[in-house]
């Protein structure tokens, strides 16, 4: 079997903390795509999803320390340089955030924006070429004529998600990370833009590494899942499987916080207790431990044992 | 609703709603009467007039057509002071808590902020801080903090807190969970349909997520464009859906 697309193993980040302190945020991730994958990291805000993403994109912010491997095509992008990375950002490795409306420029027709990346990487031998490009790109994301050549304020929502996905792919990227790419929109739309997403990823042979904090609308539209929590993997499986029989408590305990449609006004609710931690509370035990049902002494004192599916000491394999 | 043989006029009534922005019309022609303690879930997608509907059930803003009725009393038509009196009733919750919660505040002092309209004395609003920060699962030492120094889900306990502070008898929510991680959702769907069992509060609920309206709500209102496609009873709308938009949205989450 070939190498995959991209390989993480053992990443961590440390972050810089208040007085000096260094906050260990991300605790050891190991994760792969490959070409014509689809990967969805799940987790809530400050379980290391988004941490995950710039640490590949290499956009962590000043101070960070990163150790482990990280690798496109089986080349190191840990080691580097600004200048190595413009080559690369955008069109080997390209990203789609949560909020269009910022990651677009309001002053650009969105064609222009599209447009941008075709030239910067010499991707058409000229400026009509690139249009024309630029035009096929947006119409296969679902934008017409006149939307291509709007403004991104006069484009709803979902179609200025669908532009900012055209622009992503105009650099003809490998791999595309989206984080939190429906959040902003309304549940139709999120699961359009996620078919979408999928029609892409077969089409092109692309890698798709979704981010996302909504496991019951992901997980039936990627492949592979894992699920994180204060910067380790929890649980990890391919999606059918995961998702008929999640076996992590945590997983469980998320899966279960969903009410469901038809089951009534009065179903009972199963709220997760307690909070996230924040990175300052975070020790060498499992984190989920003090939210967790079945934890003992040993899960507060010692990293949680990983089985290949999931980190555990609690769970029998 | 089966309360029409009664004399007591519903805790809120929409009768023939409409609102027209410049030359825009953003909603059109809603009825619809709310018994206090029964709650309304508002189903559409962005641009539908969910939030024009809430805002105008709010009084803050005045509608092109129709009445809204607090308690049979028609909000646009009394007097200003009147209204001023009846504020402390209806009160409301935002998608974002920063909403209703001034950064530079200490949470205490935003969530009594709504207390001074009424003749209360400074210990008698103490108390009832303490009262509604427990009511919504915070410590009595959170009134001391800053917004930035609490979690989203916090904040919209917060949020929550300040529109209790004055016992209304209806909350108006914006689509109060959809800037939460699910499992805080979670919390915070409990928190509400708790408050609605002690308290017997009525919410009007503005909302794309469905299943959340079904835990919280006893009718369902669907909007399109600014119109009504479909109401009734929430297992009847959701259950048996007439309308092909309504089938659509229910689609999309299978």
């Amino acid at each position: 079997m070939s190498a995959p697309l991209l390989e993480v193993r053992d990443l961590h980040v440390h972050l810089p903390g208040v007085g000096g302190a260094r906050l260990h945020a991300l605790r050891g991730i190991d994760l792969s795509v490959a070409r014509g994958e689809r990967l969805a990291l799940i987790g809530e805000s400050g379980s290391g999803k988004t941490l995950t993403a710039l640490a590949i994109m290499g956009l962590l912010p000043d101070g960070a320390t990163t150790t482990g491997h990280v690798a496109l095509d089986g080349r190191d992008l840990l080691t580097l340089d600004e200048d190595a990375w413009c080559g690369l950002r955008g069109r080997r490795v390209a990203m789609v955030f949560q909020e269009p409306l910022t990651a677009l420029n309001p002053l650009q027709r969105v064609l222009a924006q599209v447009m941008e990346p075709i030239r910067l990487h010499r991707l058409a031998a000229d400026r009509s070429q690139a249009r024309d490009r630029a035009m096929a790109l947006l119409a296969r994301v679902g934008l017409d004529d006149r939307q291509a050549r709007a403004y991104p304020h006069q484009l709803s929502g979902g179609q200025r998600q669908r532009a900012l996905i055209a622009m992503a792919l105009a650099g003809e990227p490998d791999l595309l990370i989206a984080d939190e790419p429906t959040t902003a929109l309304d549940a139709r739309l999120r699961v359009q833009v996620l078919d979408l997403l999928g029609e892409l990823v077969a089409e092109r042979g692309m890698g798709l590494l979704l981010i996302s904090h909504d496991l019951a609308l992901t997980a039936r539209r990627v492949d592979r899942l894992q699920i994180l929590y204060g910067g380790r993997v929890m649980e990890q499986g391919d999606a059918p499987t995961l998702l008929a029989q999640p076996r992590h408590p945590y997983t469980q305990a998320l899966w279960a916080a969903r009410p469901r449609l038809g089951a009534g006004r009065d179903q009972p609710l199963h709220p997760l207790k307690g909070n996230v931690p924040a990175l300052t509370q975070l020790g060498e035990g499992c984190p989920f431990a003090p939210r967790c049902p079945l934890a003992t002494a040993r899960c507060v004192d010692q990293p949680p044992r990983f089985d290949g599916r999931i980190a555990c000491w609690e769970v029998s394999p | 609703m089966s309360d029409a043989s009664t004399a007591t006029p519903p805790l809120l009534e929409v009768s023939g709603l409409g609102q027209r922005y410049g030359g825009r019309t953003v909603l059109r022609d809603v009825h619809f009467r709310l018994p206090a303690g029964r709650s309304l879930g508002v189903i559409g997608e962005s641009g539908a007039g969910k939030s024009t509907l809430a805002r105008l059930v709010m009084a803050l803003e005045r509608p092109s057509h129709g009445q809204v009725r607090w308690s049979g009393r028609d909000v646009n038509a009394m007097p200003a002071r009147e209204r001023r009196a009846l504020r402390p009733h209806v009160q409301m919750v935002f998608q974002d808590p920063y909403g209703s919660l001034d950064p530079r505040w200490r949470v205490g002092r935003s969530i009594v902020e709504p207390l001074s309209a009424l003749p209360m004395t400074e210990s008698q609003r103490l108390a009832r801080l303490a009262e509604v920060l427990e009511a919504v699962g915070l410590e009595a030492d959170a009134a001391t903090r800053f917004p930035h120094q609490f979690s989203g889900g916090q904040r919209q306990r917060l949020a929550i807190a300040r529109a209790l502070a004055t016992r209304p008898r209806l909350i108006v929510a914006d689509e109060p969970l959809s800037a939460l991680d699910v499992s805080v959702q979670a919390q915070i769907l409990a928190l509400l349909r708790e408050l609605q069992h002690r308290e017997g509060i009525s919410l009007v609920i503005v909302s794309h997520d469905l299943a959340a309206v079904e835990v919280l709500c006893d009718e369902a209102l669907v909007l399109r464009g600014g119109e009504v496609v479909e109401q009734g009873a929430v297992e009847r709308v959701l259950g048996e859906p007439r309308h092909p938009y309504t089938r659509d949205l229910l689609a999309a989450l299978a």
